[in-house]
């Protein structure tokens, strides 16, 4: 993060860092000293992992302008290749290998999906981008769940354990905890950088106006096809953490459902900042866990659930056009607004 | 409003570490766990295994030992990741003594594998099938009161072999474990009669165009047997139909349940004289059935459930009364890590309402299977009659443990139709 140009009367990175990155940032990495195996485990764990999958369609989406359906599956198609070369209880299928060449040749080929799926995908616009990346994802969800010879069908693969490195058991809540934060904020963080860097760069001048980028000696193509090929690293990262988490993965993992979850939680934290992805996965992880012991309390028939689930969502996008991050910068500006000198009109 | 509900429920997270740390004393509810399949294709039979243990809540007043009932709902959509996540819910976040569920054969087997890492919390199955689930590397803490997929197969290989005098079959089946081991159960019985498997024909869950499997049916077998169950039951039978298929039909447990049965249309007719197998026989007239049935019609208004309940209910109410009767048995004391609640639940003879049921060394449950018939009633709806009663079905059908081993875990090829498997 500290990639921007430096001019020699900048301060020194860390004090241009605001105060609220620090205390979020502190309280994350002390967590487990205040917060139980289930909230670290099963609420973070679970709200780092949507978080990073959700990253890589914000990625695509906000600086790209394209929204791609695809990046559940390119997250499961990791978590399946780790479940086929490692090891699991399908003994018949799985084969064994150890971690250190399953887990880089997992990302390795869901790289090589993602640029497949991108190579397809970026020569549509708008609409028929979310059209070709949902019949991938739908493609891929009926294939894997069809497949007996490589994919087991719809049972898929159980058993999926990560490695014990370092004599730590990674499934730990603590250590779990840890890993998919140390990623997500590693995965935050680069993505932050590479919206900088010339790349970035020419991403978001390609989204923006693609001709006048053309005209510019810029390959189009080439650069949104490397924005899938990037994006679909903390897709599979987050893809291989979730099937550790669950010790499994079948084509429920990443169905049609899950696909359109990610774009949901991108869009109800924001398209315009990587911090949205996460603030996102939580609020959903939050109220997937919860809705139900609400309506419970509030004395409702706790089969209705769902219906709440949505009503955040909908209450979200309808007071945000830009979800979470929107309606956080919009109530900054009216607070720091001074109304007698400029009624109605916004300080800039 | 939304950043009120987030305090909330930050506030509840929070909360929860509190609540777990508060050891109950003898007096305090008992809080028990349920897990269902609320969400997805199988809402409705979730929502009536629900049915099933609140009938056996409300038969018992809400209390046992001396202890209220708490019940933590834990959504599911059977999937294996949803149950875990659920059951983490209930068990690490609300503490609850015990999970009674799941419903769906991989929910299962996850949820044996989760409950290894809780060793202080007894699970109780609520009416998954899968074979795996209590045969392969068993949990000690969890129990299943109602049989795996192949013993609601027992007797059927049996009656169709002697009974209806089929010698030959053929077997379409959806594409996953539970009709795997459907098949099983009815292969192993019918083979060694002296049956013969010609053809077994797999289909995606969820298949909607039957045209090329109908046109692939063999035409020289005495019947064909029918693993198919929902709306995939229900669209086979209108195509096969259509396409003017006469043969000779036996069903799997889901294939004549209620939701088939009750379809609209004419289709359903070619099941009548159908015969199968199951856990439970609707029309059974043993005095403790008919009062179950009674007991779940008074339970619910007719509007918020099936008209008698299915085996889903059934499987939950019969988890529930072995959970609720060792309660009673022990003055509701779970102290010792639950050692006097387990050592009675692994001993229980539960006087279940579809028949006596024990639990075999890997707390599996030995029970009571019912073969049935499809028959017509005089109002026009379709319902199955019992027409034999197969007792002390066990895990390994009748055949050495051993031998048994032998034959492998079910698949679309296992097992071999053979005469004798010792």
């Amino acid at each position: 993060m500290a990639s921007i140009a430096d001019t020699a009367a900048a301060p020194s990175w860390y004090a241009r860092i605001p105060l609220a990155w620090w205390i979020t940032g502190l309280v994350l990495l002390f967590m487990p000293a205040f917060a139980g195996e289930f909230v670290l485990y099963q609420i973070f764990g679970w709200t780092f992992i949507l978080g990073m999958i959700a990253l890589s369609l914000m990625f695509l989406a906000g600086y790209g302008g394209m929204v791609s359906l695809a990046q559940m599956s390119i997250a499961g198609f990791a978590g399946y290749m780790v479940a086929i070369f490692g090891d699991s209880a399908i003994t018949d299928i799985s084969q064994g290998w150890p971690w250190y060449v399953t887990i880089p040749l997992a990302l390795v080929l869901a790289v090589l999906f993602a640029t497949v799926t991108g190579w397809l995908a970026v020569r549509t616009e708008g609409i028929y981008t979310i059209m070709i990346t949902l019949a991938i994802a739908s493609a891929f969800f009926y294939f894997t769940r069809q497949n007996y010879t490589i994919f087991n069908g719809f049972s898929g693969f159980n058993g999926v354990l990560p490695p014990q490195l370092f004599g730590v058991d990674w499934r730990h809540p603590v250590a779990f905890y840890y890993l998919t934060l140390f990623w997500a904020a590693f995965w935050f963080l680069a993505t932050l950088y590479v919206s900088r860097a010339p790349m970035g760069l020419a991403l978001q001048g390609v989204r923006d106006n693609p001709r006048r980028m053309a005209a510019l000696g810029y390959n189009v193509t080439a650069h949104r096809v490397a924005a899938y090929a990037v994006a679909a690293l903390p897709a599979g990262i987050g893809g291989i953490l979730l099937t550790w988490q669950s010790a499994q993965i079948s084509p429920g993992t990443a169905g049609i459902g899950p696909a359109i979850d990610i774009l949901v939680i991108a869009v109800i934290g924001g398209l315009r900042h990587p911090a949205g992805a996460f603030i996102g996965a939580f609020v959903y992880v939050i109220l997937k866990t919860f809705a139900l012991d609400i309506l419970v309390v509030l004395g409702f028939d706790g089969e209705r659930f769902n219906l709440l689930v949505g009503l955040g969502f909908l209450a979200v996008v309808f007071w945000s056009s830009d979800g979470i991050l929107g309606l956080w910068s919009r109530w900054r500006t009216s607070w720091g607004r001074d109304r007698l000198r400029f009624p109605g009109r916004r300080t800039p | 409003m939304t950043s009120k509900l987030l305090n909330f429920m930050a506030a509840s997270a929070v909360g929860a570490g509190v609540a777990l740390a508060t050891a109950p004393a003898t007096s305090a509810p008992v809080k028990v766990g349920v897990l269902a399949t609320l969400e997805g294709t199988y809402t409705v039979l979730g929502e009536d295994g629900v049915r099933g243990l609140r009938t056996a809540l409300a038969e018992a007043g809400d209390m046992a030992g001396g202890r209220e009932i708490e019940l933590y709902i834990g959504p599911t959509d059977a999937s294996p990741d949803s149950a875990v996540r659920a059951a983490r819910k209930v068990v690490e976040q609300d503490g609850v003594d015990f999970v009674i569920g799941p419903l769906s054969g991989s929910e299962g087997i996850a949820l044996r594998d989760y409950s290894k890492t809780q060793p202080h919390v007894t699970f109780i199955n609520g009416i998954s099938g899968a074979q795996e689930t209590t045969y392969v590397n068993p949990s000690e803490n969890f129990f299943r009161f109602n049989m795996d997929g192949a013993q609601w197969s027992a007797g059927l290989g049996d009656y169709i072999y002697n009974e209806k005098g089929y010698r030959t079959i053929a077997t379409i089946g959806e594409d996953y474990s539970f009709v795997y081991t459907q098949v099983f159960g009815l292969a192993l019985e019918f083979c060694q009669a002296g049956g013969e498997i010609t053809e077994r024909l797999w289909v995606p869950l969820g298949t909607k165009d039957f045209g090329s499997i109908i046109a692939a049916l063999p035409d020289d077998v005495d019947a064909i047997y029918l693993g198919l169950g929902g709306g995939d039951a229900v669209n086979f039978l209108n195509q096969y139909q259509q396409a003017g298929g006469d043969a000779n039909l036996i069903g799997g447990t889901i294939m004549v349940d209620g939701t088939v049965l009750s379809s609209k249309g004419s289709a359903k007719e070619a099941l009548i004289g159908v015969p199968s197998s199951g856990p439970q026989a609707d029309t059974w007239d043993d005095p403790d059935w008919q009062a179950f049935v009674k007991s779940y019609q008074d339970t619910f208004a007719p509007e918020d459930r099936f008209p008698s309940p299915s085996l889903l209910a059934t499987g939950y109410y019969n988890a529930t009364t072995a959970a609720l009767t060792c309660l009673d048995a022990i003055g509701g004391d779970l102290s010792d890590g639950q050692a006097g609640f387990r050592s009675c639940l692994s001993g229980l003879e539960l006087d279940a309402p579809n028949g006596m049921i024990r639990l075999d060394g890997n707390r599996q449950a030995i029970g009571t299977n019912f073969v049935s018939e499809v028959v017509e009633l005089d109002d026009g709806t379709l319902a199955t009659q019992l027409v034999k009663i197969k007792e002390n079905v066990n895990q390994t059908l009748g055949i050495d443990p051993d031998a048994f081993a032998q034959i492998g875990l079910p698949s679309r090829e296992v097992p071999e139709c053979k005469t004798s498997y010792e």
